[in-house]
């Protein structure tokens, strides 16, 4: 690869055939903080958190109903009907999935197809798979993508510790780790709950991985104790509507501290003691450990494992990590150690593209801009990593050995075929030369000169090693 | 979509294979005698092509399975074949279909393209027999008579080897699609990773082949183009035909059904194409091991050990079915999940073999399956 080809496919997101070569490969990637658009019209386009958590209220009150009703007709002759049969719960459940889940999902791809900024947006799919929700949790499903447009795309450019933040304060988080339903064993709460006979207590999910994935790293000398100290201060924060929290005069999916959730007291953790503030007690733990030293080099390398390849750099590492130190977690300046790192500006691919990068990358060298509505979710299903759906909060694998697996090839293979016979007819020998300037193996451009048809020609381009890596 | 699911394999090695021409020596044959192997790449179910349905645990350990024993045609007390199998019934009616039941090959674990080396290499364990089974019969017969060829773009293991094989494939151009993946094939040459990755997924795909393809349709074409090549006076002795799809981790039912019917079209469609030879022919059909007895949590069945094989012609000593019966209850199977083997593949094969050839029984066995440790070749298979 050349610097010029580095950026467009390992820094950006793939080259589009407006694209030309940029004579500052460096520059051209800094340069797009300055454009970026946390909402660009595809995007802005979407429903929100707090209108998919009302729909999921809405949703979840029927099936009570139902649930209610079938019960009560039940006779030994007549089992009730299954309430899954419900033809208006049917119907919510479709529309939580198509007008949140499935709109979001092409909101996504219709973005990152059209971005000029596709250093800054590859940076919002890092974030959103390191901060991961999964939505085969179905309270997550709708909220997924709101999660990411809400609490990771405003703090891209900004500092790790409100993204960090704002992501513990989100709905999708709260719901799909637990918090939502953590109940302090002190608190006013488990205290009433006990004189009725009934158990409230912690849910440590959130504190866990706060600590193991999203800020210190596993490994990096934290205890079971200060797990328990973090998911105690952490008691209170719910959601209006949907958490334990009860059904506080706030629209539903709020963010919200109930004191009577929180478990009193001072809290320990990692040599520090935190007052008894309420909410403020939570947040001051969280705003340590955005700046903690383990903290900068977790981050550092992972960004590094993304840019530089599956065997982060040790050198690289530490200097991304001395400017997320130096600058308090300011993601700009992380950005710009990543960039002015000769690691990653290696000549050889050092990623294979990952299913969502793949697709992304094939969009936009096709040229394409429109998103069939509904049609996002299907492919990344059939490609293998289907979207906002991990399955475990430590999101999806940023190693070669997880896709470059002998069926996820055959499927973009497949795939290349059918975007390559929907595509306008180009020519894709032009266009390889386009997309990878000065970078074009001869058995790539041979494979392409030979075939029996332009829109083979094309199907080849997608498939060919400069595409499936970068 | 040309038939045989082998085709794919001329793409996986390239054009070179995809251009072979046929290569059929030409020579006056001593005797007319044929003998045709339609191997099941992917671990066939004998327990679903023919059904233990007289056995008392049979309806429990074969669960959804277990349906399909409604519509079979029952033929003994204690078996039923399946009822996509109409041909294969009226043949064994007609004394002319021979099963063997709870048999194998002696390998003993469960990776398919190791149990197909032993299958076809004639070995006792993958790799260690470096030339076919059915290559090295050609030496035990008579030089006019051994001339073989594979119903295939390349030479499967079980005729590779000393002698020269012809293998011809349908010439009909592959579709579009299949031409991208021998394209990509090419792509991907020069590329370490790429290249092995892909190797693999061509091997896959080759697996889930289409024997089932339009409704049988597939299955009869291929029988017919293997009548074509095996019924000239001057025409090969010995052919091979590959079929892929058995596979069945998913879904058995419904692909088990669609397979069983390409095969038994397959079978018709020899029968008919070779005409008053199919007295003189003998047609095996045999799988690398056979599948799990229960049915998996995907309503299909895993790799396992002993499955059923199948000889059918004119002169097969037929209307039987041979089987030392193991059961299907728990305690009765292999490492308690696979119906356990009670005959051996080699001794069968080598028996048929003898008597259709003419050959000393213990010679053939000594040259097809050296290392065997089986016993005799069966006897009493085809009539002299």
């Amino acid at each position: 690869m050349t610097p010029q080809t580095i950026a467009l496919h390992r820094f950006g997101l793939g080259a589009t055939p407006e694209d030309r070569a940029p004579d500052d490969p460096r520059g051209w990637v800094t340069a797009q903080f300055a454009r970026f658009d946390p909402r660009p019209a595809p995007i802005a386009a979407t429903r929100t958190a707090l209108q998919a958590a009302a729909d999921l209220v809405a949703f979840q009150q029927q099936r009570r109903e139902v649930r209610t009703a079938t019960s009560a007709g039940a006779t030994p002759m007549a089992p009730p009907p299954k309430p899954a049969d419900d033809p208006e719960l049917k119907a919510q459940r479709r529309a939580l999935r198509q007008d949140h889940y499935a709109a979001t999902a092409d909101a996504r791809l219709a973005a990152a197809l059209a971005s000029d900024t596709p250093f800054v947006e590859r940076m919002v799919f890092f974030w959103a798979n390191h901060f991961a929700v999964s939505a085969d949790k179905q309270t997550v499903t709708p909220l997924a993508g709101a999660f990411e447009f809400e609490a990771i795309r405003p703090h891209v450019l900004g500092r790790f510790g409100d993204m960090l933040s704002a992501v513990a304060r989100h709905p999708a988080m709260l719901l799909y780790l637990d918090q939502a339903v953590s109940v302090g064993p002190d608190s006013l709460r488990a205290q009433r709950a006990a004189m009725q006979g009934r158990r409230r207590g912690l849910n440590e999910n959130l504190a866990r991985e706060i600590l193991e994935l999203h800020t210190l790293g596993v490994g990096s000398g934290y205890t079971q104790g200060d797990v328990t100290e973090f998911a105690r201060a952490l008691t209170g924060w719910t959601v209006a509507g949907l958490g334990g929290g009860g059904n506080a005069d706030l629209p539903p999916g709020t963010f919200l501290f109930v004191p009577g959730l929180h478990e009193p007291g001072a809290r320990a953790l990692l040599g520090r003691r935190y007052a008894d503030d309420g909410l403020a007690q939570g947040q001051a733990i969280l705003n340590d450990l955005a700046v903690h030293r383990a903290t900068a080099r977790h981050i550092a390398t992972k960004l590094t494992r993304h840019l530089a390849g599956d065997q982060p750099p040790a050198a690289m590492v530490d200097r991304v990590a001395a400017a997320f130190l130096s600058s308090g977690g300011d993601l700009p300046t992380v950005y710009r150690a990543l960039v002015a790192s000769p690691e990653a500006w290696a000549p050889g691919p050092v990623k294979f593209l990952t299913p969502w990068e793949w697709t992304v990358a094939a969009g936009r060298a096709t040229g394409q801009r429109r998103v069939p509505p509904g049609s996002t979710l299907g492919l990344l299903d059939q490609l293998g990593q289907p979207m906002w759906r991990p399955g475990q909060p430590n999101g999806f694998d940023d190693l070669a050995a997880t896709w470059a697996g002998p069926d996820a090839v055959m499927r973009r293979v497949e795939a290349a075929q059918r975007i390559a016979a929907r595509t306008p007819p180009v020519d894709a020998r032009a266009l390889a030369e386009q997309l990878h300037p000065g970078a074009l193996s001869a058995a790539t451009a041979q494979a392409i000169a030979r075939a029996d048809s332009p829109a083979q020609a094309l199907a080849l381009l997608l498939v060919a090693p400069e595409t499936l890596r970068r | 979509m040309p038939p045989l699911f082998v085709d794919r394999r001329g793409l996986l090695m390239g054009a070179s294979a995809l251009a072979f021409a046929p290569r059929i020596a030409f020579a006056a044959a001593a005797t007319d005698r044929r003998f045709v192997f339609v191997i099941q790449r992917g671990a066939a179910d004998g327990l679903q092509m023919l059904m233990p349905v007289g056995d008392p645990a049979f309806a429990a350990a074969r669960g959804a399975l277990a349906q399909d024993a409604a519509t079979a045609t029952k033929l003994d007390a204690m078996f039923a074949l399946h009822a996509a199998m109409p041909e294969v019934a009226r043949l064994y009616a007609g004394g002319q279909a021979l099963f063997a039941h709870a048999i194998a090959s002696p390998y003993r674990d469960r990776s398919h393209f190791d149990g197909q080396n032993v299958l076809e290499t004639g070995g006792t364990a993958a790799y260690q027999q470096r030339s076919g089974w059915m290559n090295r019969l050609l030496a035990l017969l008579p030089a006019q008579e051994a001339q073989a060829i594979a119903v295939s773009a390349t030479i499967p293991m079980a005729l590779r080897g000393d002698r020269e094989v012809a293998s011809y494939a349908p010439s009909s151009l592959p579709d579009a699609s299949d031409d991208l993946l021998r394209r990509v094939t090419a792509l991907y040459e020069g590329d370490r990773q790429l290249h092995a990755i892909w190797s693999e997924a061509m091997q896959t795909r080759m697996l889930a082949g289409d024997l089932s393809g339009g409704g049988g349709r597939a299955g009869a074409d291929t029988g017919a183009l293997a009548a074509k090549l095996l019924a000239p006076a001057d025409g090969a002795r010995i052919a091979m035909i590959e079929t892929g799809g058995w596979d069945t981790h998913t879904g058995q039912r419904q692909r088990s059904a669609a397979q069983l019917k390409g095969l038994d079209a397959l079978i018709a469609s020899l029968r008919t194409g070779l005409g008053p030879l199919w007295d003189r022919t003998v047609v095996l059909v045999a799988t690398e091991f056979g599948r799990t007895v229960a049915v998996n949590g995907t309503g299909g069945t895993d790799h396992g050990q002993a499955s059923a094989a199948l000889l059918l012609g004119g002169g097969v000593k037929g209307g039987r079915i041979l089987a030392d019966w193991p059961g299907l209850a728990l305690a009765a199977l292999y490492e308690g999940r696979d119906l356990k083997p009670t005959a051996a593949l080699d001794a069968f094969i080598a028996g048929a073999l003898a008597e259709q050839f003419a050959l000393d029984p213990a010679r053939v066995g000594a040259t097809l399956f050296p290392k065997a440790l089986s016993g005799p070749a069966m006897s009493g298979l085809v009539r002299a």
